[in-house]
């Protein structure tokens, strides 16, 4: 065993990815960066996908824990799903924003780089096992995503999405800290296995119920839940498209195993306290989700929505908060992140004459020009609505027995309500697709990479029904290592 | 007789910085640079909590913390004011009623 050197082992796909992401700086800067970036878009995806392999391989089978750096680090079985989500989606998100950044001209080296970052951040929220290490983790994921959405520096509205999106982050991170120094101060302790210890022993005292509310606000502003929503829409329309797909589909994720570990980890002993807010989050986040869509013309502004919605979906299992809740959160993590993919691929072939489009009214026709990608993203918008057999209906079924089994009917009425009201927006696109006449048929060749993660995502999302055990078993067992009792 | 100053007072102050950097950012509608300091002011009173809170239980844990904020909180400010600068490029301008290309 080690003495005072710590056990690199459990954290060598972070090691690797961050010493990846800074030799690939180095290449970036002392190399051919500036003439050639395509290379390094390819590098990353390779090099994330190594890395997800890496921590597919490091994490013990059969439900163990590994603690590392003095507790500070902690690798278990939902650690090893959430990663491999996290990781493979930033790798096909940095694959798929390859072509489109060619296209419009921006393409650089920073933005691979800049990718790695924000994952290997997210990788260590994932595996933070004390309140230090979170916020280091989150941190670093944050910063790099407020550079990424202001990635396109001489656009207006992508350097607003940028600063509107620094300042209410900062702000976010202001209140969780504000929290984490409260729970600090009331337990003694900022390791996450002290903390559950002191708070077993009955009841917490208030400054820790306070400081748990400040850290639910601020991880509820990095799932953007209601109503923590408010930077969404706006840093999901500027944002360039590519950045828009990442930001929807890995952070969330992330951002969820977070607010689970936390939630039931450390403030596991507290769930009568923390239930009431995180059904009143659920409510509100489906609720925007539904009605802030509708009427929607910029599809990136209605995907945000979307996504505010889906969160709300996800929270309904994670207020239940036992094992067979989160395992439907994680479940519809894995379905939300293949629907996402899919129609973010949609969205970032869309162009009229190689210009990129991001109107609803632009897939006007869609159903006509090219049939196959119109049926593709139909199967998206019917899947996101949750109509079955699509896979969006099973992770919405799921989360909704969860919540019916451990009581909480109102969360699941309206839940159900909710995606009624949801499903109206996302047959509009269908409708549009199909039923309106086209102004300007969209370019026909949107190129292989979006071709291969178009069909998968479109496979997975349509025959998810036949073969459901693989994710279903993964998500179950994730689950059981959260709750070793 | 003198007046003691106990963990109460420095929490105090602390919920009084932090509650000004808040207002800061809400109430202002003047300046982005203001926001990005009432951004610090926040961060600083969570470190003026940590060290008290860690003084009063005999913990280095928190110092340690508050250093790791330190730190973030420098990385932070370079970023932000970044983005303000290409901000200011595109539009000539860093008022807050300014940043209004999208609604929300």
């Amino acid at each position: 065993m080690s003495g005072a050197f710590p056990v690199l082992g459990p954290a060598l796909p972070e090691i690797f990815l961050a010493l990846a992401a800074m030799a690939l700086l180095m290449l970036g800067v002392f190399g051919k960066g500036e003439e050639r970036p395509r290379i390094f878009f390819y590098l990353g995806a390779v090099l994330l996908v190594i890395s997800a392999a890496l921590a597919w391989l490091v994490t013990p089978k059969g439900g163990a824990t590994i603690h590392a750096f003095d507790g500070l680090f902690v690798l278990d079985g939902f650690a090893r799903f959430a990663k491999l989500m996290v990781l493979g989606a930033s790798a096909f998100t940095l694959a798929m924003a390859r072509a489109w950044f060619e296209r419009e001209k921006l393409a650089r080296f920073e933005y691979p780089v800049l990718v790695m970052f924000a994952a290997l951040g997210m990788s260590m929220m994932i595996s933070a096992n004390d309140m230090i290490s979170l916020y280091m983790g989150l941190e670093l994921q944050s910063l790099s995503l407020y550079v990424l959405a202001a990635y396109h520096r001489d656009n207006a509205r992508s350097t607003e999405a940028g600063l509107k999106y620094f300042i209410l982050g900062a702000l976010a991170s202001g209140l969780m800290l504000f929290g984490m120094s409260l729970v600090y101060g009331y337990v003694g302790a900022t390791g996450f296995d002290a903390i559950a210890k002191v708070l077993s022993h009955g009841h917490a005292p208030v400054g820790v119920a306070i400081g748990m509310a400040f850290i639910l606000a601020g991880l509820a502003f990095k799932v953007a839940a209601a109503p923590f929503h408010m930077w969404t829409p706006d840093v999901y329309e500027g944002a360039p498209t590519p950045v828009t797909a990442f930001f929807a589909i890995a952070p969330k994720i992330a951002a969820f195993a977070l607010i689970t570990r936390v939630l039931v980890g450390p403030f596991g002993p507290m769930l009568p306290q923390w239930q009431p807010i995180l059904v009143l989050i659920a409510i509100l986040s489906m609720t925007v989700g539904a009605f802030g869509a509708i009427g929607q013309s910029n599809i990136k502004r209605l995907m945000a929505y979307s996504s505010i919605g889906h969160a709300g979906y996800a929270l309904v299992g994670l207020a239940v908060g036992n094992q067979e809740g989160i395992t439907g959160v994680l479940v519809y993590l894995a379905i939300y992140l293949a629907m996402n993919m899919g129609a973010f691929a949609v969205i970032l072939a869309m162009r009229v004459k190689g210009r990129a489009v991001e109107g609803v009214d632009d897939l006007a026709g869609l159903g006509r020009t090219n049939p196959l990608m119109a049926l593709a993203m139909a199967l998206f918008m019917f899947s996101m609505a949750g109509i079955p057999p699509l896979a969006g209906f099973f992770g919405k079924l799921y989360v909704f027995l969860a919540a019916i089994h451990a009581g909480l009917y109102t969360l699941a009425i309206l839940g159900v309500l909710t995606s009624a009201v949801a499903a109206f927006y996302y047959l509009r696109i269908v409708k549009v697709m199909y039923f309106d006449e086209p102004i300007e048929a969209l370019d026909k060749a949107i190129g292989r990479t979006m071709g291969v993660v178009l069909t998968v995502s479109t496979l997975v999302v349509a025959f998810f029904f036949l073969v459901p055990m693989p994710v279903m078993r993964l998500s179950a067992a994730a689950a059981k290592t959260l709750f070793p009792h | 007789m003198m007046f003691a100053i106990g963990l109460s007072h420095y929490l105090t102050v602390a919920a009084a910085l932090f509650t000004l950097g808040i207002l800061g950012i809400f109430l202002n509608r003047k300046n982005v640079i203001v926001i990005l300091m009432s951004v610090e002011l926040m961060l600083l009173a969570v470190n003026l909590n940590l060290v008290a809170f860690s003084a009063h239980l005999h913990d280095l844990a928190g110092q340690v913390f508050s250093m790791f904020i330190l730190t973030v909180a420098a990385a932070e400010a370079a970023i932000g004011l970044a983005i303000v600068v290409v901000f200011f490029r595109n539009r000539g301008t860093i008022a807050v009623e300014d940043i209004n290309q999208m609604k929300g």
